[in-house]
């Protein structure tokens, strides 16, 4: 291939990159590996209730339930919400505590299309935990007109 | 002043965990979507969200644009005494709100 | 009318009505949004509502007349569109929240789906919960109701649909992957997820308008109020959900 071919090739490519960006598996990984605290979280001990198939995806209803006895030994300390295809992978965090009691959140999410969701939780002992969500969105049939 | 919805008991035994349910009107606006004439509307939104139980913070809330409009967010805290509930969001173009509601713990 | 007697007698001789409201198409944490009122975002419209409910403007506040709108207002949503005997034409309940604020507020009418006017909606059509969908027994609505059923059943738009062939020929169905409901007015104002915020029927009908690339009259049009009055009287007897929660 000559240089100029090639040129033009890195240009295009550069451009399609340079689309409005979804999040990717990889950024989503990244973040889950940061919330965590560097480690990959352990599958277990959440659980991530969602909706297999979303009515509208303004507006996601989600919980998410740590098995814990939310002592001042043993507890959550944060709750984090990831996604895969929204322009951005994070959703929310939440701070929780022994003062908790329960380490249960709900929610409403916004996802662009379906994807994967993951919510991971970190306890105070510094280990992480994660559950793993598959979402089907669907989008609605009429689009609203102007006015 | 957005239009707030706090729903908890108003009293509780010592020691009881308790639901607090917490619902405010904003349009959380993600700073992705295109205007009528194809311009992007600009980021607006609810970042953060906190619950204080007699002044110590119980729970909080670091929220995206992915969190949906007039977001809704539930949890559980201890009854540990009497006192105040307080709720504050705070967000982008100087959003801050408060809300408080009494508790009476017996036991 | 004689298409909704054939289908009302059909109805009736099966001996089960066959009307279903939009919230049995949907999942259910969409119904759970509905069904609890911590949850549901159209409360926070009826708060809105509630409070403008008491506030004076040029002195006078609804309250200041209808006194506790848990008491004077039950039932009302439910039997509107009504005949208005001034402009002897049908209006909705936001036209006539509108006509008492200029008559008896001296103030400007609220905008349509603005926040004040679906607020109020969305207040009082939640005094007619659980109630039936009963438009009045009115021989004056008889014309205008007859042209909202001429409306329903006709074909419009560049994809040149009528209400009828998706909401009466087509509901169970999926039109690229949402069920189509029955399309019975017995929940509005709704909060609908799509919109991010309340909307009422009107808003709703012309979004369907615009989806088969049909000219959708503007807000507060005779042949809007007039469909909206045929919807009630095909919806009569179904059980008000207002302020519900839709896709």
């Amino acid at each position: 291939m000559n240089l100029r071919r090639r040129k033009l090739l890195a240009i295009a490519a550069a451009l399609v990159v340079a689309r409005p960006a979804l999040a990717t598996t990889a950024e989503m990984k990244a973040a889950i590996a940061a919330f965590a605290g560097g480690a990959e979280p352990r599958a277990g001990r959440v659980t991530l209730d969602v909706a297999k198939l979303v009515d509208n995806g303004n507006a996601v209803p989600i919980t998410v339930s740590v098995d814990s006895p939310m002592t001042a030994l043993d507890h959550v300390v944060a709750i984090a919400v990831f996604n895969e295809r929204n322009p951005n992978t994070d959703v929310v965090k939440f701070a929780l505590g022994p003062r908790a009691g329960k380490a249960v959140v709900a929610t409403r999410i916004r996802m662009a299309t379906s994807q994967k969701l993951v919510a991971v939780a970190r306890m105070n002992d510094g280990c992480a935990w994660s559950a793993t969500a598959d979402v089907i969105v669907t989008l609605a049939a009429c689009v609203e007109g102007d006015g | 002043m957005a239009r707030a919805l706090i729903t908890m008991p108003k009293s509780a035994k010592r020691g009881e965990i308790i639901e607090i349910r917490a619902l405010i009107g904003h349009p959380m606006e993600t700073g992705y979507r295109p205007d009528a004439n194809g311009k992007t509307l600009p980021r607006d939104i609810i970042r953060s969200f906190v619950c204080r139980y007699n002044g110590e913070q119980v729970f909080g809330a670091e929220l995206h644009p992915a969190m949906s409009a007039n977001p809704y967010i539930a949890f559980h805290t201890v009854a540990t005494e009497s006192g105040t509930l307080e709720f504050t969001w705070d967000g982008d173009n100087g959003f801050s709100q408060t809300e408080t509601v009494a508790i009476t713990v017996s036991g | 009318m004689m298409r909704y007697l054939v289908l009302l007698a059909a109805v009736a001789s099966m001996g089960a009505d066959q009307r279903k409201p939009g919230s049995d198409f949907m999942g259910e944490s969409t119904r759970a949004m509905q069904r609890d009122d911590s949850q549901n975002p159209a409360m926070l419209w009826v708060g809105d509502g509630e409070a403008l409910w008491r506030d004076k403007v040029n002195g006078k506040s609804c309250a200041g007349c209808h006194a506790d709108a848990a008491t004077s207002m039950k039932g009302v949503a439910a039997r509107f569109p009504a005949f208005d005997p001034h402009g002897k034409k049908p209006v909705n309940l936001a036209q006539r929240i509108n006509q008492c604020r200029v008559a008896k507020q001296d103030a400007a009418p609220f905008k349509p789906e603005s926040k004040e006017l679906l607020g109020l909606e969305s207040y009082l059509a939640l005094q007619s919960r659980g109630m039936p969908v009963n438009p009045p027994q009115d021989k004056r609505l008889k014309p205008f109701t007859a042209s909202g059923e001429k409306l329903f059943f006709q074909r419009m738009g560049q994809l040149n649909l009528s209400c009828a062939q998706c909401h009466d020929d087509n509901a169970g169905k999926r039109l690229a992957s949402s069920p189509i409901p029955q399309g019975h007015a017995n929940a509005y104002p709704i909060y609908r997820l799509e919109w991010q915020g309340v909307g009422s029927l009107q808003r709703r009908l012309r979004n369907c308008m615009s989806g088969v690339r049909a000219e959708a009259p503007p807000y507060g049009a005779l042949e809007l109020v007039e469909l909206e009055l045929y919807l009630a009287a095909r919806a009569k007897g179904m059980t008000i959900e207002s302020p519900g929660v839709r896709p």
